[in-house]
């Protein structure tokens, strides 16, 4: 049996209803961030397929930056959430509401 | 056939990484359920024929990436088990699935239009490697340099961030606080 584009990007897919079930469902922001790992990582795959389908290297470069991208997103995330965890002793949601948004 | 064969088993055992990840209670179990699941998304890189790309999945995630929140997680307290929003599952899973099928109509639609063409076509008689540094160098040249500053911008604010003294905040203290900070450190260049 043949793999073609469709069952990658069905894959594509069901990673990223993991992902956002798990972006809407956590309340550590940690795990929000595992989430968010998982949503880059699933449209990396769909990106990764199209380019060996279309014998196009488009779609390799943008899962390149895309990688870049969460890379740095995560330094600066853990440095961030590091200084919360310093000044309030949690990292949970819903007590980060000083601006009572 | 084996390429039929990897990829389910890869396509199943990725679903129950990330599976895990989402749904476990403890913090490590993610942590390590997450890892798994970045090496074995490598392996549809390498069926799809992006060796680079699938080096480069195993290098920066399960090595940089992990790395950071494993050394993040040392400041966390990791070891209790973790809440969980009571929300209306119905909702959760119908407004993840909607948002899942209009990921692949995106991804789909210029599939559907027919118009769509290779604009760098891959390079006969040459590596995985080699097309990817032929196309990012020359084509992709500027967005290359660009990820290269915000990486480093990343750098510099992650230094800072988890420095010292980042523990105070000067706008939940009052007068009198931010003063004897003052004078502490006055005492201490005058000393």
């Amino acid at each position: 049996m043949e793999i073609g584009l469709n069952h990658y990007l069905v894959l594509s897919t069901i990673l990223f209803s993991i992902g956002l079930v798990g972006v809407m469902r956590r309340k550590n922001l940690l795990m929000l961030f595992f989430a968010t790992e998982i949503l880059l990582n699933s449209v990396n795959i769909a990106f990764a397929a199209i380019s060996h389908y279309y014998g196009d290297l488009t779609g390799q470069m943008f899962a390149f930056f895309v990688i870049a991208i969460a890379a740095s997103e995560v330094a600066v995330g853990l440095g961030l959430l590091i200084v919360w965890h310093k000044r309030h002793g949690n990292i949970d949601l819903e007590y980060m509401s000083t601006m009572r948004g | 056939m084996f390429e039929a064969i990897a990829f389910y088993l890869f396509a199943f055992l990725t679903i129950v990484m990330f599976y895990i990840t989402v749904t476990t209670s403890q913090a490590l179990h993610a942590l390590t359920a997450l890892a798994a699941g970045m090496i074995l998304i490598s392996a549809f890189f390498f069926i799809l024929g992006a060796d680079f790309l699938g080096a480069v999945q195993i290098i920066v995630y399960s090595g940089a990436v992990m790395a950071l929140y494993a050394f993040g997680m040392m400041f966390f307290d990791t070891t209790r088990e973790l809440k969980e929003k009571k929300g209306n599952n119905a909702i959760i899973v119908g407004l993840s699935i909607i948002a899942a099928v209009l990921v692949v109509v995106i991804f789909a639609a210029p599939m559907v239009s027919t118009n769509m063409a290779a604009h760098y076509p891959m390079v006969a008689d040459a590596g995985n490697t080699q097309e990817v540094g032929i196309v990012l160098f020359t084509k992709y040249l500027v967005p290359f340099e660009l990820a290269a500053v915000m990486l480093l911008v990343a750098m510099v604010a992650g230094i800072v961030l988890a420095g010292k003294k980042m523990d105070l905040s000067l706008t939940l203290m009052d007068e009198a606080e931010i003063q004897q900070i003052k004078d502490e450190q006055n005492k201490k260049v005058l000393s």
